[in-house]
C-alpha cells in the first residue's frame, strides 16, 4: 500500500469519526425543539452532547487539514467548487456552536425558543448538506483539465445529491434519537426511542434505495459487502431500538455510518474528485497527494497522536456515561410530572439507566 | 472589483475578527487555571470565585473564536485555491498538526473541565483546564508557523516537475527563526489581551465596591500580568524587528516609510503629511532610533524603499513589490503606541493599588473600563502590520497574492460570502459583547462551597 492510499484510508477514518459522533449531535439538535416538550427537558437534551460536541466536531477540521496536508490539490478543487454549499455549512456550524453556549445564558423563554429554532436549522442543515456533498464527490462533478469545478451549486443539487443528503439527514436523526435514548431517562427516554421508529421509517428506505443506486453505478465487489453489511447493520439497530436495546441500537447506527462511508470511500478509490467532463481531468489519489516527504512526516504524527486523541475522547464519554434525568439539570424545580426524579425502572430489555453503554470513537 | 480583491478584504475581515477573541482565550485559559490552582493551594473561597467568573468569561469568548476559526481553515481552499494548490505540500503539514495535536485537546478538555466540576476529583478537574490552555497555546505555535512560512519560507523547494513547493525539512519549519519569535510575541500580547480584560471586569466592580475580597486580588493579577507580559512582548517585538529587517526589509522600511537607504535613521512618531516619500509637513523624530530597532546599532544602516524596489525588480522582475505605506506605517505605530499605553497603565495602577490601596476617585476605574479596547486594538494593528506589509506576497518572495485566488470562484460568490460573514460576524459580536456585559455586571458568583464538597448544581451546564 503506498502512504498515498494509507492517507486516502485515513481521511475516511477522519470522516468517520466526524459522521459517527457529530452525526448523532446533529440528530439530538434537529430533536430538541421537536422532543422536548418544556425547557427543562430542552436542556436535558442539549446537556446529553454538551461535553463532547465540540470535540466531535474537532474531527472535521481535522479531515479538513488532513486533507490539505495530504492531498492539496484535492482540498483545493473541492473547497473552491463547493464554495456556496461550504459557505451555507460554515454559517450554520456557526450559528449552532454559539446556540449550545449563548443558550443558557438568559433565563427568557424567548431567548431560548429562538436559539432552539437556530439549533435545529444549525444541525438539520449541515447533516443534509454533507450528504449532498459526499454523493455528488463519488457521482463526479464537472471539472476541467486544470482540476477547476465548473458547476454551481445548482449542479450539486441534482436528484442523486439531494436523495444522499435526505440518507444523511434520516441517518444523523436516527443515530441522535438513539443517543438520546441512551443518554435520557423516563417519559422523554420513550418518546426518544420512538422517535428513532419514526425516524427509521424514513431512513432505512432511503438508505436502501441510495446504496443500491450508488453501488449500480460505482460499486465493486469489496464494496457490495460493505454496502450489504451497512444495510444489515441499519436494520440491526431498527431491530434493537425497537426491542428497547438502546446500546446495541446505537452500536448499530455507529457501524451503520462507518460502512456507508466505507462503502462511498471504497466507490471512489482511487480517483479522490472524478471528473464528470472527461475522466484524463479526474484527481486521483496519486496525481493530487502530497510529496512522500511530506506524507511520511504526517504518518508519523498520525500515528503517534490518533490513538492518544482516541483515549481521551472515549475516556470523555466514559466520564459522562450518566443517563441525564430532569433533575440534573433543574433540581430545584417542581417534581417532574409522573415522579420521574425517582429511579428510572429498566427498558424492556432491562438496560439499566447509566449502563451498557458503548464507547464512541475508533478502533 | 475583482473576486481577488474581494477574497481579500473577505480574509482580512474574517481573521481580523477572528483575532479578536482568539489572544483573550489563549491568555485567560492559562490565567483561569492559575486561579483554579490558586484555590486548591489556598483553600481560599475567592480564588474558587475568581475562577468560575473570568471561567465564563473565557468560556463565551472561546465559543465565537472557535467557530470563526472553522472559516479560516475553510477559506484557504475556497477562495486561495490556487495558492493551496501551490503551498499545500508544506502548508498543510503545520494546519493538520494543528489539528489533530492541539484542536482535540483543547476542545475536547474544555468539554470536560465545564461540565467535570461534580464529576471529576478536584485536582484531575484542575488538570483538564490546564490541558484546554496547553492546547490553546500549542494550536498558537503550529498557525505561527504556518503563517511564518509565509512570511519567512524555509525548509522547501519548488518541485522542477509539479512546479509546486515541496516540503524538504519539517525540522525546519517548526524552528523557523520567525515563528522563535513570533510565537512568544503572540503569546505575551495574549497575556496583555487577558490582563487586562481581568483588570476592566475587576476596575467595573470595585468602582462600586463589589465583592472587594474577589476583585482586589484579581485586579492585582490582571495589572501584574499586563504590565509584566507588556515589557515582554516589546523585548520579542524588537526581536522581530530585527529578523524583519534582514528577513523582509521592504516591511522594515515600510514601517518607517523610509524611502531612502540610510544609516542614523529616525524614527518618527507620527507624520503630518503624505507619506509617498515626498517632503512632510511636519512630523516627530526620535534620532537614530529605527536603526536600533532594525540592527542594534544607533549607526546602523536600513535600507529604504525605492533602493529595495530596485533590488526586488532585479531579482524577480519588473514589479511594484512595495505594501501599501500608509496602511504598515500607521500599524506599526498604533500597534507600538497601544501597547505600551496598556503596559504604563498597568504600572500607574500597581502604583496606586499598592499594599492594599483603593483608589477613592472614580477616575482610575473609568479609565481601567475603557482601557480594555487598548490590546484588542493592538492586536488587530500587529496582524494588519505583517500581513499587509508582506504584500504583494503571499509567500514572501515565492508567491504573489495575484496569483493566489481561486480561479474558479465568481466575484459574486465572494461578495455573496462577504456579505454573510460581516453581518453574522457583527450580530454575533452584538449578542457575545452583551452576554459578556451581562455576565460581568452580573458580579462573581455566591461563596462556594469547600474544596471537594459537592455541589448543588454543575456550575456551567447548558
Amino acid at each position: 500500500m503506498t502512504l498515498a492510499t494509507f492517507w486516502f484510508i485515513l481521511i475516511a477514518v477522519l470522516w468517520t469519526g466526524y459522521f459517527v459522533l457529530e452525526g448523532f449531535d446533529f440528530g439530538v439538535g434537529i430533536l430538541v425543539p421537536v422532543l422536548g416538550r418544556d425547557d427543562t427537558e430542552r436542556r436535558v437534551m442539549v446537556n446529553t452532547i454538551g461535553p463532547v460536541w465540540d470535540g466531535n466536531e474537532v474531527w472535521l477540521l481535522t479531515a479538513g487539514g488532513a486533507t490539505f496536508a495530504a492531498f492539496p490539490l484535492w482540498y483545493a478543487s473541492m473547497f473552491s467548487g463547493f464554495y456556496l454549499a461550504l459557505l451555507i455549512i460554515l454559517v450554520t456550524l456557526i450559528v449552532r456552536g454559539v446556540c449550545f453556549e449563548f443558550r443558557s445564558k438568559v433565563d427568557s423563554p424567548r431567548w431560548r425558543a429562538n436559539w432552539d429554532r437556530a439549533i435545529f436549522a444549525g444541525s438539520a442543515v449541515p447533516a443534509l448538506l454533507w450528504g449532498v456533498a459526499f454523493a455528488n464527490i463519488v457521482r463526479g462533478v464537472p471539472m476541467n483539465a486544470a482540476h477547476v469545478y465548473t458547476g454551481n451549486l445548482l449542479t450539486l443539487l441534482n436528484w442523486y445529491g439531494l436523495l444522499g443528503g435526505l440518507v444523511t439527514l434520516s441517518l444523523f436523526t436516527l443515530h441522535g434519537a438513539i443517543f438520546l435514548s441512551l443518554k435520557t431517562t423516563g417519559d422523554l427516554r420513550r418518546r426518544a426511542r420512538g422517535a428513532a421508529v419514526r425516524t427509521a421509517v424514513a431512513a432505512v428506505p432511503l438508505a436502501a434505495i441510495f446504496l443500491v443506486v450508488t453501488q449500480v453505478a460505482h460499486g465493486k465487489p469489496a464494496t457490495w459487502v460493505t454496502a450489504v453489511l451497512a444495510a444489515v447493520a441499519l436494520l440491526g439497530a431498527v431491530a434493537a431500538i425497537m426491542r428497547g436495546r438502546e446500546g446495541w441500537a446505537f452500536a448499530g447506527t455507529a457501524v451503520t455510518l462507518l460502512l456507508a462511508v466505507a462503502t462511498l470511500f471504497g466507490d471512489l478509490y482511487p480517483n479522490v474528485l472524478p471528473s464528470s467532463t472527461s475522466p484524463a481531468f479526474s484527481l486521483t489519489v496519486n496525481n493530487a497527494s502530497s510529496s512522500h516527504y511530506t506524507l511520511t512526516v504526517m504518518t508519523v504524527v498520525a500515528l503517534i497522536f490518533t490513538p492518544i486523541v482516541l483515549a481521551y475522547q472515549a475516556w470523555t464519554y466514559w466520564v459522562f456515561r450518566q443517563r441525564l434525568s430532569r433533575s440534573d439539570v433543574a433540581p430545584a424545580a417542581a417534581p417532574e410530572p409522573g415522579g420521574g426524579t425517582g429511579p428510572v425502572p429498566p427498558g424492556p430489555a432491562g438496560v439499566p439507566p447509566g449502563g451498557a453503554q458503548p464507547v464512541p470513537g475508533q478502533p | 472589483m475583482s473576486a481577488l480583491d474581494l477574497s481579500r478584504w473577505q480574509f482580512g475581515i474574517t481573521t481580523v475578527y477572528h483575532f479578536i477573541f482568539v489572544p483573550l482565550t489563549i491568555g485567560i485559559s492559562i490565567l483561569v487555571a492559575a486561579m483554579q490552582t490558586a484555590w486548591l493551594i489556598k483553600k481560599d473561597p475567592a480564588y474558587l470565585r475568581m475562577t468560575k467568573f473570568f471561567g465564563k468569561i473565557f468560556l463565551i469568548n472561546f465559543a465565537v473564536g472557535v467557530v470563526t476559526g472553522i472559516v479560516q481553515e475553510f477559506q484557504f481552499g475556497m477562495n486561495w485555491s490556487a495558492y493551496s494548490k501551490f503551498v499545500g505540500d508544506v502548508f498543510g503539514a503545520p494546519l493538520a498538526m494543528e489539528a489533530l495535536l492541539a484542536f482535540f485537546m483543547e476542545s475536547t478538555f474544555i468539554g470536560l473541565w465545564v461540565f467535570g466540576w461534580n464529576k471529576l476529583p478536584p485536582r484531575l478537574h484542575l488538570a483538564t483546564i490546564w490541558l484546554a490552555a496547553i492546547g490553546t497555546n500549542l494550536s498558537a505555535f503550529f498557525i505561527l508557523a504556518a503563517n511564518s512560512w509565509m512570511q519567512h519560507p524555509v525548509g522547501y523547494k519548488i518541485n522542477p516537475v509539479t512546479h509546486r513547493t515541496q516540503l524538504t525539512s519539517i525540522v525546519a519549519l517548526l524552528t523557523n527563526s520567525t515563528v522563535l519569535a513570533a510565537w512568544p510575541h503572540v503569546i505575551f500580547a495574549a497575556f496583555v489581551t487577558a490582563g487586562m480584560v481581568i483588570v476592566a471586569a475587576s476596575a467595573w466592580h470595585l468602582a462600586r465596591r463589589n465583592d472587594i475580597e474577589v476583585f482586589q486580588p484579581a485586579l492585582r493579577i490582571g495589572l501584574v500580568v499586563t504590565l509584566v507580559a507588556g515589557i515582554a512582548t516589546a523585548v520579542t517585538g524588537d526581536i522581530q524587528a530585527r529578523l524583519m529587517d534582514s528577513q523582509q526589509p521592504m516591511k522594515m522600511a515600510a514601517a518607517e516609510a523610509l524611502y531612502t537607504t540610510s544609516s542614523d535613521a529616525s524614527f518618527s512618531l507620527f507624520t503630518i503629511g503624505s507619506l509617498n516619500g515626498s517632503k512632510e509637513v511636519w512630523s516627530v523624530r526620535v534620532p537614530d532610533l529605527l536603526s536600533l530597532i532594525a540592527t542594534l546599532d544607533p549607526h546602523g544602516t536600513v535600507q529604504g524603499i525605492n533602493n529595495v524596489q530596485r533590488a526586488y525588480d532585479k531579482k524577480y522582475g519588473p514589479g511594484d513589490y512595495k505594501p501599501i505605506i500608509p496602511v504598515t506605517y500607521w500599524s506599526f505605530r498604533l500597534m507600538i503606541g497601544f501597547g505600551l499605553l496598556a503596559a504604563l497603565l498597568a504600572l500607574i495602577g500597581l502604583w496606586l493599588t499598592r499594599r492594599g490601596r483603593l483608589p477613592g476617585s472614580k477616575w482610575p476605574y473609568r479609565i481601567a473600563v475603557w482601557a480594555v479596547a487598548l490590546p484588542f486594538l493592538a492586536n488587530s494593528m500587529g496582524w494588519i502590520f505583517t500581513e499587509m506589509g508582506r504584500q504583494p506576497w503571499t509567500v514572501f518572495g515565492v508567491l504573489l497574492t495575484s496569483q493566489s485566488a481561486s480561479p474558479g470562484v465568481t466575484a459574486s460568490s465572494v461578495i455573496i460570502s462577504m456579505t454573510v460573514f460581516t453581518l453574522l460576524y457583527a450580530v454575533l459580536a452584538v449578542i457575545a459583547g452583551w452576554l459578556m456585559l451581562r455576565h460581568i455586571k452580573g458580579g462573581a458568583p455566591a461563596e462556594a462551597p469547600a474544596p471537594g464538597a459537592a455541589e448543588p448544581l454543575p456550575v456551567f451546564s447548558y
